[in-house]
């Protein structure tokens, strides 16, 4: 059996991923997709992402998602020391799969939306937020 | 050629500073501020006489905010600022101190009775013979009337109370007296207002009115009115008084500020909410 | 029980039945990461509402999953569809144990 250069570095993290995770705060947004998926493929599209294109303050940033057909979707953040955001389970009386909250981004990143399908499929959407630094701190 | 020099003066020290304007950036401007779909706010008018040769317009600083911000301040249930005017509405029936008051007892509903109050304040009071602030004025119901602990100028329960009071004049126009008995102080503050302070060498007046709507870094700078206070701030999600802004804005200079509550700030106060007369009262706002 | 904790809750007081609903809900929580540290540099422990649910006559609408990275004063907008009339129920679940939870009603018009 051959190994790439590429696939020891990306088993290597792999391995070092998992063996961290139960003792470590600072997982990774490939650690909180494998949860929240089990490794499941992740198609793109199908979510819509709404998140100011720039913040205006990192503490509160507004974002909504919606994906029509989804049983929960996940939040993540990944330049955030810890990606993980938030989940919404929708229940059996959720009008529709969309929900709006205000969260905390560290810094200019990429945020993700991962919707989990009624038949068990996933598929994700990406909006980049630069989050800008104030002038006056005071 | 002399509005020029100063300019050009200013953007020297700032650059020294390591504080940067921005270039001809202005902000969207056209934004229109209606609460809950019905309370019209006015964030843009003529600026009230004495104001007259320095500035042609007065602007709220809502306007100079992010569409998303503004946007927290259009719904009273978007905006965060009003779960602590709930909060003070429980606080305003709740008896504190040794005479077995609440506002309550002297001022039945806050609705009926602090309707207009936010829009003239500070102002003169009579039998003090001073010009109280908001805060004075509320620390003196409690600590004369109620016989209870003053609150502390910038914390939490008095900037709700500031809130639950203020949301009762919305929309109405400030209208602070200037002249009279308030008149020395005034002027007194009006002299901090245009006095440079601390190492950057600026006074409120470099940023506030020769500057506003030009980045100061990556943010909009306000004309700095009081109109919108106290503020929801998205830094540090909670209310901040005006007095807590000053601290900022004096620290941002480099300076050594004055004590939130005390007798300059009280002056610099009456002044900055005279430059707002005719701007609605919006507290609770919201900014960044 | 963390101190302040006051929730917030607009829900229509009328629908059609079998209508959806906008419902909006806040609370006051600080929402403390556990990332930061206090003025002697220690680190201020993690306290935070961790989960959120929404029902109506006991049957679920949402169910949220929340981490630090939710802002202070923790806000959530959605939809529920209203089959009956009935209560809507929120709960809010605080790392330290406390819950809070208020009800509001709302009639078929």
């Amino acid at each position: 059996m051959e190994f790439t250069r590429r696939d020891t570095l990306a088993l290597g993290l792999g391995a070092a991923a998992l063996a961290v995770l139960p003792i470590s705060a600072y997982a990774t947004t490939e650690a909180a997709t494998l949860a929240f998926t089990g490794g499941a493929d992740v198609a793109e599209g199908g979510v819509d992402l709404t998140a100011p294109e720039i913040a205006e303050n990192g503490n509160t940033v507004p974002v909504s998602v919606a994906a029509p057909g989804a049983v929960a979707i996940m939040i993540l953040a990944t330049g955030n020391p810890d990606p993980n955001v938030v989940t919404f389970n929708f229940g059996a009386l959720s009008a529709s799969t969309a929900a709006s909250t205000r969260i905390r981004l560290a810094g200019t990143q990429d945020v993700v939306a991962i919707a989990k399908m009624a038949d068990g499929s996933f598929t994700k959407a990406s909006k980049q937020v630069k989050v800008t630094i104030g002038g006056c701190g005071g | 050629m002399n509005k020029l020099t100063s300019t050009n003066t200013l953007v020297a020290l700032a650059l020294a500073g390591g504080v940067v304007f921005g270039g001809a950036a202005l902000a969207d401007v056209d934004g229109v501020l209606t609460i809950n779909g019905e309370l019209e706010i006015v964030t843009k008018t003529t600026p009230p006489a004495h104001l007259a040769d320095n500035l042609d317009e007065i602007v709220s600083g809502w306007v100079y905010r992010a569409a998303e911000t503004q946007e927290l301040q259009m719904d009273d249930f978007d905006n965060p600022g009003m779960l602590f005017v709930d909060i003070a509405q429980d606080d305003w029936g709740t008896v504190e101190g040794t005479e077995g008051k609440s506002c309550a007892t002297c001022h039945d509903n806050v609705e009926d009775s602090m309707a207009g109050v936010r829009a003239v304040y500070p102002k003169w009071n009579d039998e003090a013979e001073e010009v109280r602030t908001l805060a004075m004025q509320i620390n003196s119901c409690r600590t004369e009337r109620m016989g209870a602990e003053p609150l502390k100028i910038t914390k939490g329960k008095m900037a709700r109370m500031e809130a639950l009071i203020s949301v009762q004049s919305r929309g109405m126009p400030m209208n602070v007296a200037i002249d009279g008995p308030v008149q020395a102080m005034w002027e007194q503050g009006k002299e901090m207002y245009y006095t440079r302070t601390g190492q950057l060498e600026l006074s409120c007046a470099n940023c506030h009115e020769d500057s506003y709507g030009l980045h100061i870094r990556s943010d909009f700078l306000s004309q700095g009115q009081t109109n919108g206070f106290p503020v929801y701030r998205l830094k540090n999600a909670k209310l901040t008084t005006a007095h807590g802004r000053f601290k900022g804005c004096v620290r941002d200079t480099r300076a050594e500020t004055y004590k939130p509550g005390s007798a300059a700030f009280n002056a610099l106060e009456l002044y900055v909410a005279s430059r707002g007369n005719g701007l609605s009262v919006e507290g609770p706002s919201v900014r960044n | 029980m963390a101190s302040g904790v006051k929730p917030r809750v607009k829900v229509p007081k009328t629908a059609a039945a079998g209508s959806a609903v906008t419902l909006k809900t806040l609370i006051s929580h600080k929402m403390e990461s556990g990332r930061r540290k206090d003025k002697q540099g220690n680190v201020i422990p993690r306290s935070i509402i961790h989960r959120f649910t929404c029902e109506f006559n006991g049957a679920m609408v949402l169910d949220v999953a929340m981490e630090p990275a939710i802002s202070t004063n923790p806000y959530f907008e959605f939809e529920a569809t209203v089959p009956e009339a009935g209560d809507f129920k929120f709960t809010w679940y605080d790392d330290d144990g406390s819950v809070y939870d208020t009800s509001k009603s709302i009639k078929i018009a």
